[in-house]
């Protein structure tokens, strides 16, 4: 009771989130990038093309773990930027600013890829079906969420007003999950996600989860990259970050 | 918790909720307009509209593609398992077209129920394997096993 | 190896795919340690002025 709060507040003062963020960020990037390696490997070398698709299915290594992370962060950020609503906790907002851009990374990889699997497969690179659509509206989501951040200039006021949009977006992600199910669409159903054992043979699960794996690794050192940056913007009159820069060329 | 704190708590919930419950009314009412296409059996049954472009999705019906020798035109079946309609269509077909394909086709309904296609697209199902794998599954159906070995 | 930079005909829609992704990777890994360099240096700047 008294080791874990005491560790908890050290690591919730500014300049150590700092020091430790950085390490972690190191951490989970090199994590990240081996197991990406790792994953290329698999998913275009030593993974057989699909029955029906060819060496077109090599898209989904990329394709489907880019539309995972798209609905993750944003949960993570919907989350984050709630908790820093409710218990003005300010490093909750961070993180929150800190993941919309890489959701909307995600989000944007996840659709370019889905057009250039789109194209060859169905015959169109677009269709205004209701998971294209629906995914299209988690970008716009996410660019609204930036866009507001930036646009109110009083950090307090901005991050009351982004964490409702983000808790208003958090109805389209159910919607986007169960499009498919729901509605009929161009897009094929979940192939993973499904209750009985997934329809996708072992040898081209292996380096999609791996993919999926890296991605998430390269999420957390991304975003806390991007942490270490609100908070240094934040502190930027404190003694500590002042120590931080001092010597540092103009 | 302060009371505060546990006002924006409820206040949060309230905004999830309310867009939520927004939400599914809105999509409850625009349920058939979300719909990508028409089935077979809705076009039978007349829920199409002659008038403007529609889309028709189903399964190309086994050894019904017929190809004209002296153009691009070709006549297929679509069927949904309970019902099929006829489609016409003058074009280039996506690599994954083939019998017992999902595929979607968009163009306007003749008189008589027959599509006369612009646009044909392929859906793919969520199955995915190696060549050799669905090579050894279709065996396995036509030799009865795959039944069995379920048990 | 050209049959594996050919990938059964599909060469343009797999290799777009992936180079499109290591762009959107890379430019999401650089962008903050640009932003975070970019503050140091303005924060060291502002601290030169305020001592004179």
């Amino acid at each position: 009771m008294s080791i874990i709060p005491n560790w908890l507040h050290r690591l919730s003062s500014p300049r150590n989130f700092y020091r430790f963020a950085g390490t972690v960020s190191d951490w989970c990037g090199w994590i990240a990038l081996v197991l990406i390696a790792i994953g290329l490997y698999y998913g275009l070398v030593n993974s057989p093309p699909d029955y029906q698709q060819g060496d077109s299915a090599r898209i989904m290594y990329i394709h489907v773990p880019a539309a995972w992370m798209s609905m993750f962060v944003y949960m993570v950020m919907a989350g984050a930027a709630a908790v820093g609503m409710i218990w003005r906790i300010k490093a909750a907002s961070a993180f929150a600013n800190a993941s919309a851009p890489v959701g909307a990374m995600f989000t944007a990889m996840a659709l370019a890829t889905g057009m250039l699997w789109g194209k060859p497969m169905w015959g169109t690179y677009w269709v205004w079906d209701a998971r294209l659509t629906s995914e299209l509206i988690l970008l716009f989501l996410y660019l609204g969420y930036m866009a507001l951040q930036s646009a109110i200039e009083d950090r307090d006021t901005a991050a009351r007003a982004t964490a409702i949009l983000a808790l208003v977006g958090v109805v389209n992600i159910p919607i986007i999950h169960y499009s498919v199910e729901w509605w009929n669409t161009l897009h094929q159903g979940a192939t993973v996600s499904k209750m009985d054992k997934p329809s996708i043979h072992i040898s081209m699960l292996i380096p999609l989860l791996i993919m999926a794996l890296a991605f998430k690794f390269y999420y957390f050192s991304n975003v806390l990259r991007r942490a270490r940056c609100e908070v240094l913007e934040r502190e930027k009159d404190k003694s500590w970050v002042q120590e931080l820069v001092r010597g540092e060329q103009p | 918790m302060r009371p505060k704190q546990r006002n924006r708590l409820i206040l949060a919930i309230v905004i999830v909720l309310f867009v939520a419950v927004s939400a599914a009314l809105a999509l409850t009412a625009l349920n058939k307009n979300i719909n990508l296409f028409y089935s077979p059996t809705m076009i039978v049954h007349g829920e199409a509209p002659h008038d403007r472009v529609i889309r028709a999705g189903g399964m190309v019906s086994e050894g019904s593609v017929q190809r004209d020798p002296d153009s691009l035109q070709i006549t297929f079946k679509l069927n949904d398992k309970v019902n099929e309609i006829t489609v016409k269509y003058t074009g280039i077909l996506p690599d994954l077209f083939r019998e017992g394909q999902g595929i979607i086709v968009q163009g306007k309904l003749a008189p008589d129920g027959t599509i006369m296609a612009t646009e044909v697209l392929a859906k793919h199902d969520e199955n995915y394997m190696p060549p050799e794998v669905e090579h050894a599954l279709e065996t396995a159906k036509q030799m009865g096993v795959a039944n069995t070995k379920k048990d | 190896m050209s049959e594996f930079f050919h990938m059964g005909g599909y060469a343009f829609y797999v290799w777009s795919s992936y180079s499109l992704a290591a762009v959107l990777l890379l430019v999401s890994w650089i962008q903050p340690r640009l932003r975070e360099k970019r503050l140091r240096r303005d924060i060291a700047r502002r601290l030169r002025r305020s001592k004179r």
